[in-house]
């Protein structure tokens, strides 16, 4: 009864505030596609590079879908095409010598520059070599061929020939390249990489703040200390607040999974439901940490402070940099960063098809560091009424 | 005539700090109480720890013979706040609903009782309007509502008068006498000496002491007074003069 009369409460206020409603459900989603675009123009981004006296066979080996060609005539220096007309660089070939110079104030440019023209080069190479190869081929079928001439005359020794022709077969073939994608296909960029990490993230941190600052409220406007003069238990409290906020962090939950993956169309190998639960653990695990924090903040701007504290060092733990390429004695600090276990199952399940069994010891731990918290929240409210 | 609020040998304080020192004070069932004080001497600490949010440092308070902290019977004590606790996105009926039912009314009850507390304090045409439009006066007369709207067997108020005028503290005063002749136990605090005056018993409490106790009339006869104010001026400067002359 006072529960549900608490929760009934929490969802009036909630929808009579506009602006934290815009907030929970609005602000993910656009920081989310916020991300997606800055990270898709990433991987479309082409590179004009200037050529001057290149072989047109090189020249056509370095074209690609990221690089522009442009014949340069002129005599001026590299250096001065460059900053006249903008190009990523110039190729310049004298004789056997080819000089590269990059402008390089855009680094991921001169990479796909050095990239394309390292291809090239190879593809060149490779190409050389096949045609060295089937023009010693025919020289050895020549040579097998009077060899064999001389054997026939010499009187049947042919099959002493054969095994070198064997290897001759061996040799020739021109090697073509195929690359499978374990996960992923070519089409993957860093994004399809981040993107369950940043949903994981996103959950995690607008349900930690707007749980924080909405019991920070009650207390500083007295309705807590109003709340606790009633016969209402402790655990009450925590739990109304819990279910009730826990509702909008299950609307936002939802919301933000259905649009990742229908608004940036992603691929999830494993099943939807698991990133439902993986997501409102998640959401929960925010929602105890906030109160909890809260309770240590004496208004809204001590609460914010608390976020370079305990959530900005979660994001680094999450995976975005590799934890098992971290330092050794950094790596055991990521096993206590409820974010580390959400966004690594997500990840799991997004990119690599895990299982409800493979993920269970991650959402074990996400329920034990809840269970925790919920603890502590007990414990804290004390300070407002000792029974 | 039974005994609804004992404190005994109250010590209180916040950390090291000794707010209340040996504060004795017994009300019965039909009885309204005034504490009055300066500001800071401790009103507002001694009536939070009636209601259990304290612990005592030292000695007991019992209501209805139950020892306080006690959560289960907090639901026969009515309170109202020195600070209005109000839910300002929520409608003053809201409010009144809400906390009504974490008194542990039932909301038939409720609905019965909400004209009813809302009539005391003026504010039945009120009712529908979100509290952040309300103003200092009407969220206190609010806050009250809140205090009456569970007709509890105690009522605590913490300056319930503040912000309220002339007319309407009449008005409350009169149902205040009516709640106490069915057998009601009410302690308030005040600043004011009208309200003292109204009181069945006043208790003066300055620096943390308990300096004068007894009836407004016995009060201002012990004192040699006309009123219960100069009582209280008389009876402050006699703790000062034996504070120095320790
Ligand atoms: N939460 C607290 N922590 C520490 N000290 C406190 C706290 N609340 C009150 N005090 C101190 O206790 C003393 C008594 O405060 P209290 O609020 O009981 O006074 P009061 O008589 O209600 O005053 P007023 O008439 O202004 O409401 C004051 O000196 C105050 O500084
Ligand atoms: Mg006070």
């Amino acid at each position: 009864m006072r529960l549900l009369t608490m929760i009934k409460r929490i969802l009036i206020e909630m929808l009579r505030d506009k602006r934290t409603l815009a907030l929970m459900f609005i602000a993910p989603l656009f920081i989310l596609s916020l991300l997606y675009f800055l990270f898709q123009s990433n991987t479309n981004q082409t590179a004009t590079l200037g050529v001057r006296n290149v072989n047109s066979a090189l020249v056509k080996a370095i074209d690609n879908k990221h690089v522009k060609i442009r014949q340069v005539t002129s005599d001026t220096s590299a250096k001065s095409i460059i900053r006249d007309d903008d190009y990523a660089g110039v190729l310049t070939q004298k004789g056997n010598h080819l000089t590269l110079t990059l402008q390089n104030s855009d680094q991921s440019k001169s990479a796909i520059l050095k990239q394309s023209l390292q291809k090239g080069q190879i593809q060149l190479k490779s190409k050389a070599a096949a045609t060295t190869i089937k023009a010693q081929a025919a020289a050895l079928n020549k040579m097998q061929k009077s060899l064999a001439a001389v054997t026939r005359q010499m009187g049947g020794a042919s099959k002493a020939i054969q095994p070198i022709r064997g290897e001759q077969k061996l040799a020739a073939p021109n090697y073509h390249l195929v690359t499978h994608y374990l996960y992923g296909s070519q089409d993957s960029t860093y994004f399809d990489t981040l993107l369950p990490i940043l949903i994981g993230f996103v959950v995690f941190f607008f349900v930690f703040l707007i749980s924080g600052i909405a019991l920070l409220r009650e207390r500083t406007t007295g309705t807590l200390n109003r709340l606790l003069a009633t016969p209402i238990k402790r655990s009450e409290v925590i739990v109304g607040y819990l279910l009730g906020y826990g509702i909008f962090a299950l609307i936002q939950t939802m919301l933000v999974v259905l649009f990742t993956i229908y608004v940036f169309n992603i691929q999830i190998i494993g099943s939807i439901w698991n990133i439902f639960l993986i997501n409102i653990m998640l959401a929960v695990v925010a929602l105890t940490l906030g109160l909890l924090i809260s309770t240590f903040a004496s208004s809204e701007f001590q609460m914010v402070q608390f976020i370079p504290i305990v959530v900005i060092p979660q994001i680094f733990f999450s995976g975005i940099i590799p934890v098992n390429q971290m330092a050794d004695w950094l790596q055991p600090v990521a096993k206590i960063m409820p974010l580390y276990y959400g966004a690594q199952s997500m990840s799991n399940v997004i990119e690599k098809g895990a299982t409800f069994v493979n993920i269970a010891p991650s959402l074990g731990v996400l329920l034990l560091f809840m269970i925790v918290f919920l603890a502590l929240n007990l414990l804290a409210m004390r300070r407002y009424r000792q029974v | 005539m039974t005994n609804t609020i004992q404190v005994s040998n109250l010590e209180q304080g916040y950390g090291r700090t000794v707010v209340l020192k040996d504060i004795n004070l017994t009300v019965t069932s039909g009885e309204i109480l005034a504490l009055i004080g300066p500001s800071g001497a401790g009103k507002t600490t001694l009536v939070s720890t009636i209601m259990g949010m304290l612990r005592p440092m030292r000695g007991q308070v019992a209501v209805l013979n139950t020892p306080m902290p006690n959560r289960p019977l907090l639901a026969k004590i009515g309170f109202m706040a020195q600070t209005d606790a109000l839910y300002s996105s929520l409608t003053a009926q809201e409010n009144l609903l809400f906390f009504g039912a974490m008194q542990g009314i039932s909301r038939k009850k409720l609905r019965e009782q909400i004209p009813h507390a809302a009539g005391i304090v003026n504010l039945v045409s009120d009712l529908t309007k979100q509290v952040s439009d309300y103003s200092g006066g009407m969220k206190r007369r609010l806050s009250l509502a809140i205090a009456l709207v569970s007709d509890p067997e105690i009522l605590i108020l913490d300056e319930p008068t503040v912000g309220i005028d002339p007319e309407l503290r009449q008005q409350i005063w009169h149902e205040l006498h009516q709640l106490a002749a069915a057998g009601r136990t009410i302690l308030l605090t005040t600043h004011v000496m009208e309200d003292a005056e109204e009181a069945d018993e006043v208790m003066m409490i300055r620096n943390g002491e308990a300096i004068a106790q007894g009836t407004p009339a016995e009060l201002i006869a012990n004192y040699g007074v006309s009123s219960v104010e100069e009582v209280f001026l008389k009876a402050g400067r006699q703790q000062d003069a034996t504070t120095h002359n320790d």
